[in-house]
C-alpha cells in the first residue's frame, strides 16, 4: 500500500519532472544548436585558414617558378670550319672561337673590342660546351654548316621572361639599349625563342643560371635516401618486432622505450654533430658523399620507423597471436608469418613517412659537408653530391636574379616527389591495411 | 590475405630490402646488417684514399668567385669538378688547418687575411707549407630602394646610428651612453628625416666581421678619446665599435643577401648592408649609398677610394698539390687574365680585381708556390 503510493506519487513527480526537463531542453535547445553551429563554423575556419595559406604558398611558388621550366634559346648557323677543327682531336679545338665566329657573321657591323664583349655576353658560355659535345658525338659534321639552338645568356632570359623591364633607365637596366637592338633584330629573324628547359632536368649545379639542373641533386638525394631505407627500415623493423613481441617488459626495456621517443624529437642539427663526431672524425669517411648523409638520415629517421612499426605492431589483435600459438607454431612462427605479414602496410607507411621527412632535410647535412657546389652529377655512393633542399638553399642564396625562379622550380620539383611518396603512404595504407 | 602479403613482399623488394619476409631469426638479421655497415665504412676509408677531385671550403664571399672558376676547370680540363663548401672564413681555416691528408681540404678561401693563431695552428698539425693568393677585393655596400634619394654618410655617421652605445652627445668626454638616436637627421643634421633602420647580416658572418672592421671602427676613431683608448685597451675598444644596436634599429636578416634585396625593395626607408656583387645585379632596385663622398662603384672599390672594400685570399696546402690532381691547373685557371684580370669572367659575377702588379705577383706565387710563413703575419 504504501508502496503503491509511493510509487504514485514517484509517478506523478516524475511526470511533472519530465515536462520540466522538455521546457529545460526547449529552452535551451536554440542556445545549444548555436553553439554547435559556431563550434563547427571555428573547424571550417580552420580550415579554410590553413587552406588559404597553402594556397597562397603554392600559387607564389608556382607563379615564380613555372617560367624555369622554359629557357631562352638562340640559333646560330655554326660552320664547323675543319681550318679550326683538329679532326683527330676535335676535343681540343677552340670551340668558343667558332661560336664567336658565327655570333660576329650575325652581327658584321659589330668591330671594336667593347662592342664584341657586349654582344658575346648575351649567348651563354654554356654555347661552346653544347658545341663541342655535338662534334664529338658526329664528327662527320666537320666541314658543314649546322643550325644550332644555343642557350641564351640569363640576362637575356629574364628579358625574354618579363623580369627586366625595358621601361627602365639604360643605366639601371643589366642590358643596354644597344644590347636590347641586337635582342630585337634575333626576334625579327626567328632566331629567339622560348623552349622547355631540357638543361634544367639533366644537367648539375652550375653558377650560370642559364646551365644550372637539378639532376645532379636528384641524384644525390637518391644515393642518400637507398642509404637510409636499406639501413634504417630492417634496423626499425627489427627493433620494433624485438621490443613488441619478445622484449620482457621491464625497466630497461622502459628505459629504451622512453629514449626512442626522445630521439625522435631531436633536432635534427643534433644527428648531423654526431655524424661529423662519429662517421667523419672517428671512421674517417669522407665529406659530403651520399653514404655519410645516408647514414646520418638513418640515425633521425629510425625512431620514427621504430614509433610507426610498434604501433602497426600493436594494431593486431591480440587473437590472431593466441590462435597461431593454439595450433602450435612457435613463438618465431607466429611473429614471421602471421603478425609481421598483418602489420606490414602500417609499417610500410612509416618507414614512407620517415623517409620523406629525410628527403626535406638540410641541417644535418651541412655539418657533414654536403652543402656544397657540386658540379659533377655523382656515380655512386662516395662521389660527392648535394641534395634537393641543399641545392634549393644554395640557389636561393645567389645573387644572379635568374637563380630565384629556379629556386622555385626546385621547390616544385622537391614538392612533387614528396607528394609522391606521401600518396603512396595512403595507397599503401588504404590497399592493404585490415581493419579489426 | 595471401594476396595482400605477397603485394607487401612485392613493395618490400621494390624497396631495396631483401631478406626481411623470410623466416631467419631477427638477431641474425640485424647481424647482417651490422656487417653491412662496418663493410660500408670500409668502403669509404678505401675511396678516401684516392681522391680524385680537389675540396675546398671556406668563405661565403669568396664562393660565388670560387665556383665560377671551379666550373670552368671542370669543364675545360679532364679533371673532376671541385667541390667547394661555403663554411665561412673562420670555419674554413678550421678545417683547413686539421691536417695534411686526403681527408683534409686542400684549398680555404677567406674574406680577410689568415691570423697568425691560424696560421701557427695549421703548422701545429703538420701543414707547415701554405701558399697565400690574393684574388681581389669586394666592397661593401650600404644601399636603399631607388624610390628615396640615395644617402649620403660618413662613416662617424654609420657607428653613431649603429653602435649599441655612443659618446655622450651633449660632449662629456669619456661618458658612454645608450644610443638615442631615432632617426637619420639625429645623428647627422644633413641627412633625411627617416627612421634609422638597417638590414645587416648576423654575427657569423665575415661581411659583418669586415663591414664592423671597416666602417665602425674607423667611424669609432673620429672621438679622440676612443681612437685614444684603442692602445691603452684593445678589449675596451672592440666593445665599444663592434657591438652593434639591439633596440631595432639594426635587424639582423640572415645571411641571404637576396632577402635584404627584397626587403629593400618593399620599404623604401631602409638601409642593407651587403657585398658588392648583389648590389651589381641589382641596379634597377637598389642604389649604393654614397660613404665618405664616394659611392660604390667598380672603379672606385678597384682604386681603393671607397672605404668600405676588402681583400679576398685563398690557402693552399703546398703538400697536396701532386698528390691531389688538378690542384696546380686549378691555380693556374684562377690567375689567368681570363678569369682574375681586368676583363675576366670573374669580374662579370662583381669581382673587383687587384693592379697589374700585384695580380703579376700573386700570378708568380701560385706558379712558383710560394709558402707563407707565420712571423710575417
Amino acid at each position: 500500500m504504501s508502496s503503491s503510493k509511493n510509487k504514485s506519487i514517484a509517478g506523478a513527480s516524475g511526470s511533472s519532472r519530465r515536462e520540466r526537463t522538455i521546457d529545460i531542453v526547449n529552452r535551451r535547445l536554440a542556445k545549444r544548436y548555436r553553439i554547435e553551429k559556431r563550434f563547427r563554423f571555428y573547424g571550417l575556419c580552420s580550415i579554410i585558414v590553413s587552406m588559404v595559406f597553402l594556397a597562397v604558398l603554392l600559387t607564389s611558388i608556382v607563379s615564380n617558378g613555372y617560367s624555369a621550366f622554359f629557357q631562352t634559346y638562340v640559333r646560330l648557323d655554326i660552320t664547323l670550319d675543319s681550318a679550326m677543327l683538329d679532326r683527330e682531336n676535335p676535343g681540343k679545338s677552340n670551340f668558343q672561337a667558332i661560336i664567336k665566329q658565327s655570333i660576329n657573321k650575325l652581327y658584321p657591323e659589330v668591330e671594336d673590342r667593347k662592342s664584341k664583349r657586349e654582344l658575346y655576353a648575351l649567348f651563354s658560355s654554356g654555347a661552346a660546351f653544347q658545341l663541342r659535345d655535338l662534334v664529338m658525338r658526329h664528327p662527320d659534321l666537320i666541314g658543314t654548316t649546322v643550325s644550332l639552338w644555343v642557350p641564351a645568356d640569363d640576362d637575356v632570359d629574364m628579358l625574354m621572361k618579363g623580369y627586366i623591364k625595358r621601361s627602365v633607365a639604360e643605366n639601371e637596366r643589366r642590358l643596354s639599349d644597344r644590347q636590347l637592338g641586337w635582342i630585337d633584330r634575333l626576334a625579327d629573324q626567328d632566331r629567339i625563342e622560348k623552349r622547355f628547359n631540357v638543361t634544367f632536368f639533366t644537367a648539375g649545379d652550375s653558377r650560370e643560371p642559364e646551365l644550372a639542373g637539378i639532376w645532379g641533386a636528384v641524384k644525390g638525394s637518391f644515393f642518400t635516401l637507398l642509404v637510409t631505407l636499406v639501413l634504417s627500415f630492417p634496423i626499425g623493423l627489427a627493433a620494433a618486432v624485438y621490443l613488441e613481441e619478445f622484449a620482457p617488459k621491464n625497466l630497461a626495456t622502459d628505459f629504451i622505450e622512453v629514449n626512442i621517443n626522445n630521439l625522435a624529437a631531436v633536432p635534427s642539427i643534433v644527428f648531423g654533430l654526431l655524424g661529423l663526431a662519429v662517421f667523419l672524425n672517428f671512421f674517417g669517411m669522407p665529406r659530403s658523399t651520399p653514404l655519410v648523409g645516408g647514414l646520418v638520415l638513418m640515425l633521425m629517421t629510425l625512431p620514427t620507423i621504430i614509433i610507426a612499426s610498434r604501433a602497426a605492431l600493436k594494431a593486431v589483435p591480440p587473437s590472431i597471436r593466441e590462435a597461431a600459438l593454439g595450433v602450435g607454431s612457435s613463438k618465431m612462427q607466429m611473429v614471421s608469418s602471421h603478425v609481421l605479414p598483418l602489420a606490414l602496410p602500417g609499417m610500410l607507411t612509416g618507414t614512407i613517412i620517415g623517409m620523406a621527412q629525410a628527403l626535406g632535410e638540410t641541417a644535418p647535412l651541412l655539418m657533414i659537408g654536403m652543402v656544397a657546389f657540386i658540379v659533377d652529377i655523382p656515380g655512386g655512393f662516395t662521389d660527392p653530391a648535394a641534395v634537393m633542399p641543399v641545392q634549393i638553399y644554395l640557389w636561393a642564396d645567389s645573387p644572379e636574379r635568374a637563380f630565384l625562379e629556379r629556386t622555385s622550380a626546385a621547390i616544385l620539383v622537391l614538392l612533387a616527389f614528396l607528394v609522391l611518396m606521401n600518396a603512396a603512404a595512403v595507397i599503401m595504407r588504404k590497399r592493404f591495411e585490415k581493419r579489426w | 590475405m595471401k594476396k595482400t602479403v605477397t603485394l607487401a613482399a612485392f613493395l618490400l623488394l621494390l624497396a631495396g630490402s631483401l631478406s626481411v619476409i623470410g623466416c631467419g631469426p631477427k638477431a641474425d638479421q640485424s647481424e647482417r646488417e651490422g656487417q653491412a655497415t662496418s663493410e660500408n665504412g670500409q668502403a669509404g676509408k678505401k675511396t678516401q684514399s684516392a681522391r680524385d677531385y680537389i675540396s675546398i671550403v671556406g668563405s661565403s664571399t669568396v664562393y660565388p668567385f670560387a665556383t665560377v672558376v671551379a666550373e670552368q676547370f671542370g669543364k675545360t680540363t679532364e679533371f673532376k669538378t671541385p667541390k667547394i663548401e661555403s663554411t665561412g672564413s673562420g670555419g674554413g681555416f678550421k678545417l683547413f688547418s686539421a691536417g695534411v691528408g686526403v681527408e683534409h681540404p686542400d684549398i680555404t678561401n677567406a674574406s680577410r687575411r689568415i691570423k697568425k693563431s691560424e696560421c701557427e695552428k695549421c703548422a701545429e698539425n703538420g701543414v707547415t707549407e701554405v701558399v697565400e693568393i690574393k684574388i681581389g677585393y669586394d666592397g661593401i655596400v650600404m644601399a636603399n630602394s631607388k624610390r628615396a634619394e640615395p644617402f649620403k654618410l660618413s662613416r662617424k655617421d654609420i657607428f653613431l646610428a649603429l653602435a649599441k652605445e655612443v659618446p655622450d652627445p651633449n660632449g662629456v668626454e669619456g661618458e658612454l651612453v645608450p644610443n638615442p638616436y631615432k632617426t637619420w637627421k639625429d645623428v647627422n643634421p644633413s641627412l633625411p628625416e627617416t627612421k634609422i633602420e638597417v638590414l645587416g647580416p648576423p654575427p657569423t658572418s665575415g661581411t659583418r666581421d669586415a663591414f664592423v672592421e671597416l666602417a665602425m671602427e674607423a667611424g669609432a676613431k673620429e672621438f679622440a678619446w676612443i681612437k685614444a683608448l684603442k692602445k691603452e685597451d684593445k678589449n675596451a675598444f672592440k666593445k665599444i665599435s663592434h657591438t652593434l644596436r639591439e633596440d631595432g634599429a639594426y635587424i639582423e636578416a640572415g645571411e641571404n643577401d637576396n632577402l635584404i634585396v627584397q626587403k629593400l625593395d618593399a620599404n623604401a626607408d631602409a638601409l642593407g648592408i651587403f657585398g658588392f656583387s648583389f648590389l651589381d645585379q641589382n641596379t634597377d632596385k637598389i642604389q649604393g649609398a654614397f660613404v665618405d663622398d664616394v659611392q660604390p662603384a667598380f672603379g672606385a672599390i678597384a682604386d681603393g677610394s671607397y672605404p668600405l672594400s676588402r681583400p679576398l685570399f685563398f690557402y693552399v696546402k703546398k703538400a697536396h698539390v701532386g698528390t691531389i690532381p688538378g690542384i696546380a691547373e686549378y691555380l693556374a685557371e684562377f690567375t689567368a687574365e681570363k678569369a682574375w684580370g681586368d676583363e675576366g669572367y670573374l669580374t662579370e659575377k662583381g669581382l673587383i680585381p687587384m693592379p697589374k702588379e700585384e695580380r703579376e705577383q700573386y700570378a708568380k706565387a701560385a706558379e712558383e708556390l710560394i709558402v707563407i710563413s707565420c712571423d710575417e703575419l
